[in-house]
């Protein structure tokens, strides 16, 4: 014994493995609601997925004409009458808190429902594993196939279903570029080998990650790389239904002979019967059992297959069962069941639902036409001139969200004495200088405001209004900047 | 899942502990997956070969170079490249047309002004400073007041030929005597001027300051490249000297210390630094920074 381990008696104990081989799932079809539902999502979500890009929206002839597009190289993104340009990302950014609110949402009233049905994982997972049911067979078959040496039969039947893998992730990839170009002339493009390099490179890459996750590594994207199960366990409560093993009634399991005989003499019989098709059908191979699992990504399934067996046996269905853990409880000491889907939590996500929500809708319906931005130059940040008079830089951008070319004027206000000029303007308006700044186009100028000796004075630099009028309706965009003096406090 | 099979399982968690305890703190095992493990070992192979494909380790006077011979030295000269086939269009424009026009054309000008700043900062900003707001004997280029003239055409000539720059024989030059130093002027002559030159901007005077001398000096002495009434010469490069800006200060001392010394500041000339269309940039860029005319 060495002195090491006179303090720590286990070191001379062989170390447990740290790293454990997956083990092989063989997820068992089954048939039931719950199933239906996840095929109807799966077609509805693969449907919107596919022939989305292929939505034209007339936006008239100076923009793009489909309904969802992110144009990359002229930076604007399109979602039918929503035109988002680079500076309006913080609706994406809001666009994300909302995503993630109604995520919380879903979680507080039934758990998992993004997992279960939704998540692009777990609806490319589902579709291969139908593939894989339809080439190879069930569970058993399966099993008894991969058990086997290979032969020459197993190998073609393997080899027939990585290639209808590899074709249903080229496909996926295949349309996601779709979203960043024109879709009909990208297919064109595509198919005749005249796309730009990006595009193959990006169907290459999802290509390959589309068939590696769906098909190769399944539950272990959830259970390895995915964040959401870790928070998704801090943020349920006892009130939020989730797919839960009723134990109250399912235990205590036993075969169903011996249930029956304990039955005859009156002694407590569980419901479950330990046939583990719950644990068969599972796509992530948990034990529903357990209790709240990290690796059940709440699909349902197990629902499915044991209400099929409770029929069989001739006992109530729903002994797995979207539930609470407040009225397991309940049952057990002899109460009511209680649902609460108005509580705090719930009632919090949905206000900040719907106040972002109504704020983002607010900005969007209120969107300016044309926007102006004024930055005073850094340097020199004033100039005294031959005359006596003190000249500011700005640099001023004005962006025409409109989809035709405007005329502006541009008025400063809030000096004594003040001229202001546009280096490259067109001309002067009403005594005030003009610039016209092109359809869906930003522009940016030098603007020269000069202010006489008056406005030279100790104290607060000038607070400055620019003030941008279209010439043709009025509307008018305003931004605000200082005039800086030798005098003035800089 | 996990594999539950470890010899020590903690009761409470009905889970394998890696076996070690730290005063009755067991630590959970909960192995990471097999292929988490290769994913590492390929990354170790992976920084291997960058080792070697790629300049990684330092040697006493140099690096290793990698078998696949990138610098990045040759990654910028290529990516200067690039940018010059990018802007060889517009460049060509810029070349062709005049530099009235450059200004006239809003998409000329933004380009000419967005070269001319880049080539200011290399080549300009060391004398006339980052905004072009110069300091004591280094022109402000931002205001109106211009020492060989501020339009288009006379600043493009400036840029080409620089200011009594000897190697350009174009070159602006010209050269305010050393009315001190060669002992042409007297120092109460040199005192009553400065005075006098204060006055013809309205600046103040000293008290008992002789005008009347420093008048008479001023028309024998200054007039004839400062004009009559300080109104300078832009032909000889001779400031204003009745207005409010001041190349080297407008302090009585600093005023007589220009008088002493004499002399003029030195510009390089540019075209022999820099091509045509930088220089027509430069131009637009230092007209169009408001001053000029």
């Amino acid at each position: 014994m060495s002195l090491a381990s006179a303090f720590d008696p286990h070191l001379d104990e062989p170390e447990p493995p740290l790293y454990a081989a997956r083990k092989q799932i063989y997820p068992q079809a089954v048939k039931g609601s719950y199933r239906r539902i996840k095929w109807i999502l799966l077609t509805i979500t693969l449907g919107i997925y596919y022939f989305l890009p292929f939505v034209r929206w007339d936006r008239g002839p100076s923009a793009p004409s489909q309904a969802v597009l992110i144009d990359l190289p002229h930076r604007r993104a399109y979602f039918f009458f929503i035109e988002i340009w680079p500076q309006e990302v913080y609706y994406l950014t809001g666009l994300l808190i909302l995503a993630a609110l109604v995520l919380f949402l879903m979680n507080a009233m039934a758990g998992r429902i993004w997992c279960g049905y939704l998540c692009p994982q777990t609806v490319w997972t589902d579709l291969f594993m139908a593939v894989e049911r339809l080439i190879e067979g069930d569970r058993r078959e399966r099993m008894h196939r991969d058990a086997q040496p290979i032969n020459l039969e197993t190998f073609s039947l393997k080899l027939l279903k990585h290639s209808i893998w590899l074709l249903l992730s080229w496909w996926m990839g295949g349309v996601w570029v779709l979203y960043f170009a024109d879709a009909p002339t990208l297919v064109k493009d595509l198919a005749t080998f005249r796309a730009e390099p990006i595009a193959y490179v990006s169907i290459l890459v999802l290509t390959f990650t589309t068939y590696t996750f769906a098909g190769l590594m399944r539950e272990q994207v959830c259970l390895y790389m995915c964040p959401w199960p870790r928070i998704q366990a801090a943020l349920t409560d006892e009130h939020a239904l989730n797919v839960t093993y009723r134990y109250d009634r399912g235990e205590p399991h036993m075969s169903l002979k011996k249930a029956t005989q304990a039955r005859s003499i009156g002694e407590p019989a569980g419901d479950c019967i330990d046939c583990q098709q719950c644990v068969a059908v599972c796509p992530t191979g948990v034990d529903i059992r357990q209790g709240p699992n990290l690796g059940c990504i709440q699909c349902g399934l197990c629902i499915d297959a044991c209400d099929d067996v409770m029929t069989k046996i001739d006992r109530p269905v729903r002994l797995i069962a979207y539930d609470t853990d407040v009225n397991i409880k309940r049952r057990q000491s002899g109460l009511g069941e209680v649902f609460k889907p108005i509580r705090a939590r719930t009632l919090l996500y949905a206000i900040m639902i719907v106040g972002i929500g109504g704020v983002m809708i607010y900005a969007l319906a209120n969107r300016a036409p044309f926007t102006l931005n004024v930055i005073h130059d850094r340097n020199p940040i004033f100039v005294k001139l031959s005359d006596g008079h003190i000249r500011n830089g700005y640099t001023v951008r004005i962006a025409n969200m409109l989809s035709d070319s405007q005329t502006f004027t541009l008025k400063v206000d809030g000096l004594h004495e003040s001229h202001i000029e546009i280096i490259g303007g067109e001309g002067e308006i009403g005594g005030l200088p003009a610039v016209s700044v092109g359809a869906d186009q930003t522009r940016e100028l030098r603007v020269l405001v000069r202010a006489g000796e008056e406005d030279d004075r100790e104290g607060e630099p000038a607070h400055l209004t620019f003030t941008l009028q279209d010439v043709h309706d009025g509307r008018t965009a305003v931004a605000s900047d200082f005039f800086r003096t030798p005098h003035s406090v800089h | 899942m996990q594999d539950h099979s470890d010899k020590k399982a903690n009761e409470k968690a009905g889970y394998g502990t890696t076996g070690h305890e730290w005063d009755g703190i067991q630590e959970l095992n909960t192995p990471l997956p097999r292929w988490w493990l290769w994913t590492w070992y390929a990354s170790i192979i992976w920084a291997f070969c960058y080792w070697i494909a790629y300049p990684a380790i330092p040697m006493v006077s140099s690096f290793t170079k990698g078998v696949l011979g990138w610098s990045s030295r040759e990654a910028v000269i290529a990516d200067v490249q690039g940018l010059q086939t990018l802007r060889g269009p517009m460049t060509a424009k810029i070349e062709a047309a005049s530099l009235a026009d450059i200004e006239k054309t809003p998409e000329l000008l933004s380009f000419a002004r967005a070269q001319g700043a880049a080539a200011f900062a290399v080549n300009c900003s060391p004398c006339h400073g980052a905004g072009a707001q110069g300091s004591k004997g280094y022109p402000n280029l931002n205001d109106d007041d211009w020492l060989w003239g501020g339009s288009l055409d006379t600043i493009h000539t400036t840029l080409q030929h620089g200011i009594r720059w000897d190697a350009d024989k174009d070159t602006r030059s010209s050269m305010m005597p050393a009315f001190g130093k060669d002992g042409t002027l007297k120092a109460n002559e040199i005192s009553a001027t400065a005075d006098y030159v204060r006055s013809l901007s309205g600046l103040p005077t000293d008290k008992g300051a002789d005008l009347a001398l420093g008048q008479s000096v001023f028309a024998a002495n200054c007039a004839a490249c400062h004009g009559d009434n300080g109104e300078g010469n832009q032909d000889v490069g001779a400031p204003k000297l009745n207005d409010k800006v001041w190349l080297y200060g407008s302090d009585k001392a600093l005023i007589m210390e220009r008088i002493t010394l004499g002399g003029g500041g030195v510009m390089p000339a540019w075209s022999t630094r820099l091509d045509v269309p930088t220089i027509k940039s430069l131009a637009v860029y230092v007209h169009t920074l408001g001053g000029g005319q």
